[in-house]
């Protein structure tokens, strides 16, 4: 009886405090981040609701009045923006993942551990995300560059308006080479299918992803427990299973 | 005053040269479609019907991504094209007037086709009756008389060409002078925040094509009267 009762109050606690949370996603975290959700409504009895797309458009629409909580960039540069401009609460943004490049095809065996197919040239077309848009395309432009092979290869490049896009130039074997990340190839912690060269950190400036509280949800406690969740071992775990370096 | 870049003007430039090829090409292969299914009366005439229109249903992203499977080096057309030398349609001009073809289709078809289904098929038997031969008839009786039908396919497939977007995005990849078209520019300027570029091109692509709507209107009313 008692423990029943316990289990009522537990419950009714729960309720009371268990809050919502409108989270903007950057489409490159999408995998883990419903997995990270789901453990996060599991433990907490939150409830999470994701949406993914560009950092871009996510950016302009929180501008606009979005009803975003919180958001998971791919990059930092606009949750730094965002708290500037006073678009998000001080102070909150943090780095919750580290992105990594690889340079992919759908082939097996035809890109080497090394990346030395860029330079031998057997191949039609590389795919990129525009470095514009993307980090992971600034990323790419950058190792090209570091390589010396940036103007080379300029008539084989063709660009993504997003890594998602990129990936599926090379998927679908239009492009036989990419530059997308990890994270989309890994599963499980692993990769299976195609080759790949895993970018060596040295040749591209850090992908910092960062989270970071909306101002109009500065006092939303759900969304502030969803943040540091993030940064607990657990999470850090799955976000590790995708191929994303720690921060 | 804002200066427009000159990859946007290029942009601009590569956007009317594929709506005006694009929309010639809709018109050569519309009118005959068109045609077909006003006065055929075979069974499978409503199943053609429907696959006209079923771009419609599809979201161009959707279907641009198909495009880019079927157009692939893994699919038929792919296979196709590089048999018959002709490279790979993906990633060039051609490939994205092919897939604005097939997107656009019904918005030729079906105000053509509703234009011959109107005139019926009683002013060509009389022209028959007259001696008129096939071709004849064709173009002297039913093409003056289904002009207003012609204009409308022109004027909608030349807008929705222009204001095409997920086909291209996904067959395009985004390459200056051969695939970069206005609304990939324009979405690219809004997505890296250059907001003032964006609205500069946005807004010069509707007054423009106000201005050739509203030119297009009031010269085809003119020519509607001249033929009635």
């Amino acid at each position: 009886m008692r423990n029943c009762l316990f289990g009522v109050l537990l419950f009714a606690t729960q309720s009371v405090y268990a809050g919502e949370v409108n989270a903007a996603v950057a489409a490159n975290f999408t995998a883990p981040a419903q997995q990270i959700a789901e453990l996060f409504q599991k433990e907490t009895g939150n409830t999470v609701k994701l949406s993914f797309g560009s950092t871009g458009k996510f950016y302009a629409q929180i501008k606009e009045g979005a009803p975003f909580d919180v958001l998971l960039a791919a990059d930092d540069a606009i949750p730094q923006r965002l708290e500037k401009e006073g678009l998000a609460a001080a102070n909150t943004s943090f780095v919750y993942a580290l992105g990594k490049l690889v340079l992919w095809s759908a082939k097996p065996g035809f890109v080497d551990e090394k990346g030395a197919v860029l330079n031998t040239g057997s191949y039609n077309k590389i795919a990129f995300a525009d470095p514009k848009l993307a980090p992971y395309g600034l990323a790419a432009q950058e190792t090209l560059q570091s390589l010396k092979l940036w103007d080379k290869l300029q008539s084989r490049l063709v660009t993504g308006e997003s890594i998602a896009q990129t990936y599926q130039f090379v998927a679908t074997g239009n492009a036989e080479l990419a530059f997308i990340a990890l994270s989309q190839i890994t599963k499980n912690g692993k990769v299976t299918e195609g080759s790949w060269w895993l970018v060596p950190a040295n040749r591209y400036a850090p992908i910092r992803q960062a989270a970071v509280q909306l101002a109009a949800a500065k006092d939303k406690n759900a969304a502030g427990v969803f943040l540091n969740f993030l940064k607990r071992d657990k999470a850090l775990e799955i976000i590790r299973s995708y191929g994303y370096g720690l921060p | 005053m804002h200066t427009f870049a000159p990859d946007d003007l290029q942009a601009v430039w590569l956007t009317l040269k594929l709506a005006a090829t694009s929309t010639c090409l809709l018109l050569l292969i519309a009118t005959p479609l068109a045609w077909w299914l006003a006065y055929s009366n075979k069974w499978y005439k409503g199943m053609l019907a429907a696959v006209v229109a079923l771009p419609l249903v599809i979201p161009p992203t959707v279907l641009g991504f198909y495009l880019l499977l079927l157009m692939g080096p893994h699919g038929v057309v792919g296979e196709l094209t590089t048999y018959l030398r002709l490279g790979r349609l993906p990633f060039t001009f051609a490939g994205l007037v092919a897939g604005s073809v097939l997107f656009s289709m019904p918005f030729a078809v079906q105000p053509i086709q509703n234009a011959f289904e109107a005139i019926g098929r009683r002013p060509l038997e009389v022209a028959a009756t007259l001696r008129a031969g096939g071709w004849d008839r064709f173009l002297s009786v039913a093409l003056p008389l289904a002009r207003p039908g012609f204009l409308t396919a022109i004027i909608l497939a030349f807008a929705h060409t222009v204001g095409e977007f997920g086909v291209v995005l996904m067959l395009g990849g985004n390459i200056g002078g051969e695939t970069r078209v206005l609304s990939v520019v324009i979405y690219n300027h809004v997505e890296a925040m250059e907001y003032e570029a964006a609205h500069w091109l946005a807004g010069g692509m509707v007054l423009f094509s106000f201005i050739v709507l509203l030119a297009l209107y009031l010269a085809g009313g003119k020519l509607w009267k001249g033929v009635r």
